[in-house]
């Protein structure tokens, strides 16, 4: 065939190009066929490194593929092409361009072997994945676009410096265990932790991917936090603070994901809740553990995917993604009704669907390394997700009280591309020995004991005797039409408004004083020309200025006359 | 044109049905946990029934604290639109959100009903 050492994305990118010139069935044709061919050819490549060149002094690796590297490419793989069929009913080439690249752009940085090629697809992620969300085309699309992209593009600055550091401290650029024993491991630690949605620096993902278009989104939740999880696994495998972090970021999301109004933002907060689960595991830094890590992301990226595309498929046939106003839909969408609890019974992870088999090694590494409390956080998170990802999503959407919507399922390449994904989810739920033989490390871990099993099946069924019992009694929060604040706030509206209000201070300020030096100025001024007044009242009165220039020229032109006759 | 059919859930013996089918679920599950032996790695799962009463009490406990939440958290739904709002505290307070009425409100009885 082709170049062994032509990288993925080289073909994404070149299949943009040509979206741009196509139409019809043809652009639909070459979208699908990217992919397809793209993972055709890394089947074939060998581990190793396969592009190399030196750039001032430094070596760069465009191209480098491993055990960790090709897991993340094969899925991103799945979810591009999962993601292109969902979107195939499009007439946007804006989005669909986009869409290809953004791909293109995530095989890139997850096979780069250096940071300064890593920096340069970080940079892309951000700025191809924007018109994800600028293509729904409103104002508040526009503005969460923007602070998306600030958010994004401060990340990469942060990596870039980090780089420049590690560059200077390390005499190299290549790309491996990073460790935080110095300031560039902190500084690129940030940059990781702001595009993996780490606390406080969540609000990018909470804020933007629910302004996004149905089909963006779906896009949008595969792509950028995977890249970081890679990129933390790479670089700080067993860094003991990623363990809390991860830990925080199972915990505090599922609170405002249970009294969240749009479906799509619970989605958002249950994605920052299950990478949650990957940063604990890279964090334990065990085999067991990053294996725990990496197919839990593996498996994330497919079920997420089918959440969103369920919540989006319900936004494109109604219109409407809020809680409130959703309800009944079961009947009229059965199709999407099912593949979505394929989907929630996946992030759940009930055993025989795909988040069971990945969680519950995170959980057992968690036990193992006698983190109790840690394991403690997770079990709450893992009843908590099924409370408001597994339950709340479907049941409010297609169950409760009768919306009175009347809708159909979708367009046949939606239904396919959920189809796919939910035959995915239970494929590797149900034959996990696949996904582990793709794992980095070998560690014949068994998810299907009876005590795991057992566990699992009990804390599942008595979170939702919880939501029955707490429905029954009437204590469950209705879902009301209101905004949450969370730490957005504090950039959207706090600081705004200091700022605003320390503007119109400082303007006032300046105001005042301009006014009092003015009002000086005028005093000093009257009081001068009053006292030259009385001064000069012989010389200067009823004599124009203009007489005085025009006798100062008659005396000039008299010296000129006179030294001519001299 | 109004819509006649009936649906799987139309029917309260439906759910019911499917409520108790879960109570049974549980309930065995609860009775397992005597049957099998299992292989525990911590003290804490040798409780009776930890997990069971560990996945029912976490999730009320989410819930009631979510709800708590709303209190300080919940804004208007056009909250972030209209930058005229400045003051946190006492315009949405004003508008619509936050009343004794709504807060109270109960959740409809959607599972019974």
């Amino acid at each position: 065939m082709w170049m062994i050492e032509l990288p993925p994305f080289v073909l994404f990118f070149l299949g943009a190009l040509i979206l741009l010139f196509t139409r019809g069935m043809l652009r639909s044709a070459i979208m699908i066929a990217i992919p397809i061919v793209s993972v055709m050819h890394l089947v074939m490549v060998p581990e190793g490194v396969h592009l190399q060149f030196t750039f001032i002094e430094y070596q760069l690796t465009p191209y480098r593929v491993d055990k960790l590297s090709i897991m993340f490419g094969y899925v991103f793989h799945i979810a591009a092409l999962i993601g292109i069929i969902y979107s195939l009913h499009l007439r946007d080439t804006m989005q669909q361009v986009s869409a290809m690249l953004y791909a293109g752009s995530a095989l890139g940085a997850v096979f780069a072997g250096d940071l300064l090629t890593l920096f340069v697809f970080w940079e892309l992620l951000a700025f191809t994945s924007v018109f994800l969300i600028w293509a729904r085309r409103t104002q508040r699309s526009y503005d969460a676009g923007m602070r998306y992209l600030i958010i994004q593009v401060l990340s990469g600055v942060i990596l870039l410096v980090g780089t420049l550091f590690y560059a200077h401290e390390n005499n190299t650029l290549a790309f491996g265990y990073i460790g935080l024993d110095s300031v560039a491991g902190w500084l690129i630690l940030i940059a990781f932790g702001i595009k993996c949605a780490f606390p406080i620096a969540h609000n990018w993902l909470t804020d933007a991917y629910p302004e996004a278009t149905v089909t963006g989104t779906v896009f949008l939740s595969a792509f950028t936090t995977k890249v970081a999880v890679y990129a933390l696994a790479r670089a700080y495998p067993g860094a003991e603070i990623l363990i809390y972090i991860g830990a925080a970021m199972t915990c505090f999301p599922i609170f405002f994901a249970v009294i969240e109004n749009d479906l799509r933002r619970v989605l958002a907060y249950s994605l920052i809740n299950q990478v949650g689960f990957m940063v604990v595991g890279i964090g334990i830094g065990t085999a067991l553990a990053i294996n725990g890590a990496v197919s839990h992301a593996f498996n994330d990226v497919i079920f997420k995917g089918l959440l969103f595309m369920s919540m989006g498929a319900v936004l494109q046939m109604t219109g409407r993604i809020n809680g409130s106003d959703l309800g009944g839909l079961y009947k009229t969408m059965p199709k999407t009704t099912i593949l979505c609890i394929v989907g929630a019974a996946s992030i759940s992870a009930f055993p025989l669907f795909s988040g069971f088999v990945s969680k519950s090694m995170v959980m057992s590494a968690a036990l193992e390394e006698g983190y109790d409390w840690i394991w403690l956080m997770l079990l709450f998170a893992s009843a908590g997700v099924f409370h408001h990802a597994g339950i709340k999503i479907p049941y409010f959407a297609f169950f409760a009280h009768d919306s009175g919507l009347k809708a159909n399922d979708p367009p046949n390449n939606m239904l396919l591309a959920m189809t796919i994904s939910a035959a995915l989810c239970i494929a590797i739920g149900i034959y996990p020995q696949a996904l582990y033989s793709l794992l980095p490390y070998d560690t014949g871990y068994n998810p299907y004991d009876a005590t795991h099993v057992l566990a699992q099946t009990q804390l599942l069924c008595f979170s939702a005797l919880a939501f029955v019992w707490l429905n029954l009694k009437g204590l469950y929060p209705p879902e009301l039409r209101s905004t949450n604040l969370d730490l957005d706030w504090i950039y959207r509206r706090a600081i705004p408004n200091a700022l605003q209000q320390m503007f119109s201070a400082i303007w006032q300020a300046d105001r005042a004083l301009w006014d009092s030096l003015k009002l000086r100025l005028n005093i000093y001024l009257s009081y001068f020309s009053g006292k030259n007044n009385r001064l000069s009242i012989l010389l200067s009165r009823n004599y124009p200025s203009g007489s005085m220039a025009m006798w100062v020229a008659v005396v000039l032109a008299t010296y000129l006359f006179l030294s001519f006759i001299e | 044109m109004k819509n006649d059919k009936k649906y799987l859930f139309d029917n309260p013996n439906n759910v019911k049905r499917l409520l108790h089918i879960l109570y049974a679920c549980c309930a065995i599950l609860v009775v397992l946990d005597f049957v099998i032996h299992r292989h525990t790695l911590h003290d804490w799962e040798k409780l009776w029934a930890f997990y069971p009463i560990y996945g029912f009490v976490g999730c009320v406990v989410l819930v009631v604290i979510a709800t708590w939440m709303r209190t300080f958290l919940m804004r208007s739904e056009d909250y972030y639109d209209n930058p005229t709002h400045t003051d946190v505290d006492k315009d949405s307070l004003n508008n619509i959100t936050l009343n004794d009425d709504i807060l109270n409100k109960k959740g409809e009885h959607h599972v019974d009903d």
